[in-house]
């Protein structure tokens, strides 16, 4: 696994000197496709086979009396297959891409290192790597997110990332701190056998979901996702969202399961309230944006806050001792972990292909794509399908156990979370519905419909490459809906390592079901349900051509007798959104529509305008900044004192810490 | 042998639904239509109109892709596999493991997404009213839905029908405060998802009342048949669920005769009577919402569903 | 047999807590009128359920004044003084309704949670009883708070003190029920009265038709 590591990172340094080539962009992918293949196939094997031993290695490296301690054991070789399905298809698809690239010196030294980092990431087992590698990666999505920096928008966003992972390190570094306590064991291997007092155990859990939880997204600390990663280039998009996301969750799984001692329960009804939180402001937030990335990125957030709902179940019944219903909601959790990589890449690359054959990226402006683009629309299609949780794909397969995790929580005693859980049962059962409506938009406006500007009625499909790569994932997609088992099954070895239980297994079921606690209880079997539709609708398609009619003819659109032959008529993003803005956003995002219809006679055109406020950036960021400028103005005087100022300050200060001397007891 | 039966009797489930599915929208249209002091169409008027759809030529818009195509067929099939997984006659049914009422409600949700989707396959604005109003529709109906079957999981302990059918019938569970909350849910939405008055009226095609003719607005021939028996498929779908659910006796179980399916066929379909004249009396007393009504209709109905659910968390007997 | 009797008494006590949701959601006056009198008339249902349970007779006049006096005199009255004072019948909300319904769950949780920490060792009927009674208060107040209507604000009361007849009935053996409800029902008398007879209508938000005037030429075709 090191080595593959090691052979990312000389691919990016040889692609700093050998960017100009023309070969370059294709050898560098290449290269990045095969290794991330053998590092996927490692991990697949090692979770699969589950040695009873992790493997581990160490690096003389790093602090001098640790070395660099680096481990794979199950969660970790979890994490490792997420991480290089990633990579595999983004480097497949930017075989194809990569001819797209202006500035390809920018992109593609960076982009090996990145998959590089994440690998190490989830690879480390002590705090010094872990954070080295953290950083790295940061830093090198950083530059890949201004990459394209002659563009407005994107300054900003790198900005913002910027200080967000900055914000984020610095909490994972108090918090690993915390963990080492004042010995200073920065092994993880240390770490796991010290027990901590429940007051550090707390600092610990906060500062970790501040870390890690700003670099997955979770509300409020997500603002910088929705800016940085429409801003990357779109297989780098899909990296950040699909990829590095999870990484984060990795972290918090890390320390939360495996690092601290036992969980708290008022801790998981913080993990709650935020994962609820975070996946109903998600998908709402989602719902109101028109360009298409930044709504497959908002997307991500509320998919993070599903993730984080399964994580917070799991503790609170790791806290009661309920050890199957732990085992259950932390396999839903990781099961919906591996599938939002997966349609998220799907997406991503679907939006990219859409991106490079038109080079538009507001839905307002697309239209009409599934004629054009039939390949590609497919594809994103399957993607759209599984992101909504619609049987039977694999989104449905995870959020299934999901809420057959919440309906175990009847049995948990403390009042807090009794009237948490319904609560958080009901913003997820809304996000669902809410994801549902967002695709129909996402999918209807950008590929149904007439094409809305001469960009969309000249695109042309993709190339191979990219083809390929969104195909293998909307089979893993089906796939992973249809044989779940398989999935849970692999699962278990993870589960048992972190809370002691497993679900029971799988492949023991009879006809490829899923069962969550027992046969008798409830179940579920994708594959039957995919095979029932797979052959009742052709069967009635069948029986309906051969003795009813078959025939078609295509005329006009009906449109109930006014027929319009302006693209302009039709439903836009905004308006597709009315009623849902209606309802849900003139609490939450204050929306106001303002009319603005010229007198009759004026020959001015009529207007609407949208007003949206974004409730987090307005009370919280906002006045941050505020704040940080003006003490920023205010601490600037010291940078214009004379001479004789500074030595008075240097003169003060001496005093005051002698004077500090003198009466400390 | 004993497989080959079940197969059998599933089998003949499923196709028992599809059968039954035109005569109880054509029954509802009578009772409705004899509740004003018309006379109405005979109760078979369904199946001629089906037979007369299928034979005509269909009519395309030539921007229509092959989804709008497609579509039909995927929400038929769709609706038929949740329909034929719900106890009629029968509990215990030889494939009614392979789902339960969660799979079964997002099921009903896929369908739904196709429609929307093919409602703005053909890019005119009377689709996009459709599909914009129906997802905000489905985006508090689907929750409602979730929640209710939370409260009913929670009481039988399992979230598979023929369970809960069978916790249902026993004595010890009683009349409960939340079961009698996730009923009036289960009415409410069930208005909402059928597209009935006082959400969506069935019989219209005023554009700004129709929500779900609104999408099915540019289809023509066997396309419109397909989708208009799947329409006809949903309302006895949520009336078998109501049935199954809360007037639970009368199913035969899992081994039991022929005798007992053909009464449990008789209660079924004396259930179906009082479902459809119940609906026809409600839809003629009540006067359709306004569109920005239907959100607090529905959030009224997402609240009760929450308070059932809350209740059971709160407390063991309520 | 037993099991029955107790489930049907949360039966109805839950009916009516649902009746004061629904309440919650009307916005128009005649309906929310109406839904006041469906309330009375399962408070007297519950009432006489739970005479029959003890076998407290005098819990029978309580359900007889439930039964004409809220149920039947005064939302009739209400309607014809309505009617004649020209009151306009729409109902506005502060916030919006959606809002004051998920307000209304919030309370429903809080009485439960109160109810059933303060009561723990209490007999099991009779605590859900006080916690679903408690919601009916706290949800008739709400009623009040939140419409700027002076006949809701009417109404929000009379459902309040339904909830206070519904736990003194629900307690068992309390004594002087009959005579308290009829107190209670002889003061609201006096304020409906005393409000209308003497047009104490400008001290409410906005009570009469002739504000509509301000808003004659708006709008525009359905």
């Amino acid at each position: 696994m090191l080595f593959c590591v090691a052979g990312l990172l000389a691919s990016s340094v040889l692609a700093v000197a050998a960017h100009r080539r023309r070969l370059a962009s294709r050898s560098v992918y290449g290269v990045s496709f095969v290794i991330s293949l053998i590092a996927l196939a490692g991990a697949l094997v090692h979770l699969v086979t589950a040695p009873s031993a992790a493997a581990t290695a160490t690096l003389p490296l790093g602090l001098p009396w640790l070395g660099a301690q680096f481990r794979a054991d199950a969660l970790a070789a979890f994490f490792l297959i997420v991480v290089n399905l990633g990579g595999v298809t983004a480097s497949l698809y930017g075989f194809g891409y990569g001819r797209h690239e202006q500035s390809p010196g920018r992109v593609l030294p960076l982009y090996p290192a990145f998959l590089g980092g994440m690998n190490l990431v989830v690879l480390a087992d002590d705090a010094f790597t872990f954070l080295l590698s953290w950083e790295f990666m940061s830093l090198t999505s950083w530059a890949l997110v201004m990459a394209h920096h002659r563009v407005k928008d994107n300054v900003h966003a790198g900005y913002v990332y910027l200080v967000m992972a900055s914000f984020g390190t610095l909490a994972l570094l108090l918090a690993f701190g915390l963990l080492a306590g004042t010995e200073g064991n920065y092994a993880f291997a240390a770490m796991r056998g010290a027990q901590e007092s429940p007051t550090i155990g707390a600092l610990v859990v906060l500062l970790v979901l501040l870390g890690a939880g700003s670099k997955a997204g979770l509300v409020p600390l997500h603002v910088w996702l929705p800016l940085a990663h429409p801003a990357a280039p779109s297989h780098v998009s899909a990296l950040l969202s699909g990829v590095m996301t999870k990484v984060a969750v990795y972290a918090c799984v890390r320390v939360l399961f495996d690092l601290l001692g036992e969980p708290a329960s008022w801790q998981s009804l913080i993990v709650l309230s935020l994962g609820g939180a975070t996946a109903a402001l998600g998908v709402l937030y989602a719902l109101m944006q028109h360009d298409l990335k930044r709504l497959l990125a908002y997307h991500t957030v509320e998919n993070i806050g599903i993730i984080f709902i399964g994580l917070g179940l799991a503790l609170a019944f790791e806290a009661n001792g309920l050890t199957s219903a732990s085992a259950l909601a932390l396999t839903a959790a990781l099961f919906h972990v591996l599938n939002h990589s997966i349609f998220k890449n799907l997406l991503f690359l679907g939006a990219g292909a859409v991106l490079g054959a038109t080079g538009e990226r507001d839905m307002e402006r697309l239209g009409g794509l599934i004629r054009r683009m039939p390949y590609t629309s497919f594809a994103f299609l399957v993607g759209c399908v599984a992101i909504s949780a619609l049987p039977p794909l694999n989104g449905f397969a995870s959020e299934w156990l999901t809420f057959q995790a919440i309906l175990q929580s009847p049995d948990l005693p403390q009042w807090g979370l009794k009237l948490m859980v319904p609560a958080v049962g009901g913003l997820l059962a809304l996000s669902a519905a809410l994801a549902a409506a967002c695709f129909v938009k996402a999918f209807g406006i950008t590929f149904l419909g007439r094409p809305r500007t001469p960009a969309a009625e000249t695109a042309r499909e993709t190339d191979r490459f990219s083809l390929t790569a969104m195909f293998a994932l909307a089979s893993l997609c089906l796939l992973a809906g249809i044989l779940p088992g398989l999935v849970i099954d692999a699962l278990s070895p993870v589960t048992l390592a972190l809370v002691g239980g497993r679900m029971p297994l799988q492949s023991d079921v009879a006809w490829a079901s899923i069962v969550p606690i027992a046969e008798a209880r409830s179940s579920y079997n994708g594959l039957l349900v995919f095979v029932f539709i797979a052959l009742s609708a052709p069967l009635a398609a069948y029986v309906i051509h051969r003795f009813a009619s078959h025939a078609v003819r295509r005329g006009p659109a009906w449109d109930c007798g006014f027929p319009d032959s302006s693209p302009s008529t039709q439903y836009t993003a905004g308006s597709f959104a009315q009623p849902i803005r209606r309802v849900f956003g003139t609490s939450v995002f204050g929306a106001r529509e303002h009319v603005d219809m010229p007198r009759p006679g004026d020959l001015r055109a009529a207007g609407m305008h949208v007003e949206l406020h974004d409730p987090i950036w307005e009370t919280m960021y906002a006045p941050i900044a505020g704040g940080v400028g003006a003490t920023a103005e205010k601490l600037n005087r010291f940078q214009f004192l004379t001479i004789r100022r500074y030595l008075s300050l240097v003169f003060l200060a001496l005093v005051i810490l002698l004077l500090v001397l003198a009466i400390w007891p | 042998m004993a497989v080959i039966v079940d197969l059998f009797v599933q089998g003949l489930q499923m196709v028992l639904v599809l059968l039954a599915a035109p005569l109880l929208t054509g029954f509802v249209r009578k009772v409705k239509a004899r509740l004003l002091r018309r006379r109405g169409p005979s109760v078979w008027q369904p199946y001629r109109d089906l037979a007369r759809l299928l034979r005509k030529e269909v009519v395309l818009a030539e921007n229509a892709s092959w989804l709008f195509r497609v579509a039909p067929y995927l929400i038929f099939a769709a609706t038929w596999v949740a329909a034929a997984l719900i106890p009629t006659f029968a509990a215990g049914l030889m494939f009614n493991w392979s789902a339960d009422l969660i799979a079964i409600a997002a099921l009903l949700g896929s369908a739904r997404f196709f429609l929307a989707l093919a409602g703005m396959d053909v890019g005119t604005s009377f689709g996009g009213i459709g599909s914009s109003r129906e997802v905000m529709i489905a985006s508090l109906a689907e929750p409602a839905m979730l929640l209710m079957v939370f409260t009913l999981a929670l009481i039988a302990g399992s979230t598979q029908l023929s369970t809960i059918a069978e916790v249902m019938s026993i004595d010890e569970t009683g009349l409960r405060v939340s079961l009698a909350l996730a009923l009036i849910a289960l009415i409410m939405v069930a208005i909402a998802e059928n597209a009935r008055i006082p959400v969506d009226n069935p019989a219209t095609h005023l554009e700004l009342t129709m929500v779900h003719e609104a999408m099915v607005l540019e289809y023509s021939g066997r396309h419109l048949a397909m989708i208009e028996l799947a329409a006809s498929l949903k309302l006895l779908l949520y009336m078998s669920l109501i049935a199954c659910v809360f007037l639970p006796w009368g199913l035969a179980s899992p081994a039991a005769g022929a005798g007992a399916y053909l009464v449990g066929a008789a209660v079924y379909a004396s259930k179906l009577a009082i479902g459809g004249f119940a609906l026809a009396l409600f839809e003629t007393v009540i006067a359709k919402m306004r569109v920005f009504r239907v959100p607090e209709f529905l959030g009224a109905a997402l609240m009760l569903g929450l308070l059932g659910t809350l209740l059971l968390f709160v407390s063991r007997t309520l | 047999m037993d099991t029955l009797v107790f489930d049907v008494a949360h039966l109805l006590a839950g009916g009516l807590l649902l009746l004061s949701f629904v309440q919650l959601y009307q916005d128009r006056l005649y309906a929310l009128l109406n839904t006041f009198a469906a309330h009375a008339f399962a408070l007297a249902l519950s009432v006489a359920w739970q005479a029959f349970i003890q076998d407290a007779p005098h819990l029978y006049v309580t359900a007889g004044i439930a039964l004409v006096f809220k149920a039947i005199v005064i939302p009739v009255a209400l309607h014809r003084i309505i009617q004649q004072l020209g009151i306009h019948r729409e109902i506005e909300p502060v916030v919006g309704i959606g809002k004051t319904m998920l307000a209304g769950i919030g309370l429903v949780a809080l009485s439960m949670v109160v109810m059933l920490r303060v009561t723990a060792e209490a007999d099991p009927l009779a605590r859900e009883d006080l916690a679903f009674s408690l919601a009916v208060i706290l949800l008739g107040l709400l009623l009040m708070v939140s419409r700027r209507n002076a006949v809701s604000q009417i109404v929000g009361f009379m459902s309040l003190e339904n909830g206070l007849v519904l736990a003194a009935t629900g307690a068992k053996g309390m004594p002087l029920v009959v005579e308290i409800s009829v107190a209670f029902s002889i003061l609201i008398a006096f304020i409906v009265i005393g409000i209308f007879l003497f047009r104490i209508r400008e001290r409410f938000d906005t009570v009469d038709v002739h504000a509509l005037d301000r808003h004659r030429g708006e709008g525009g075709t359905a």
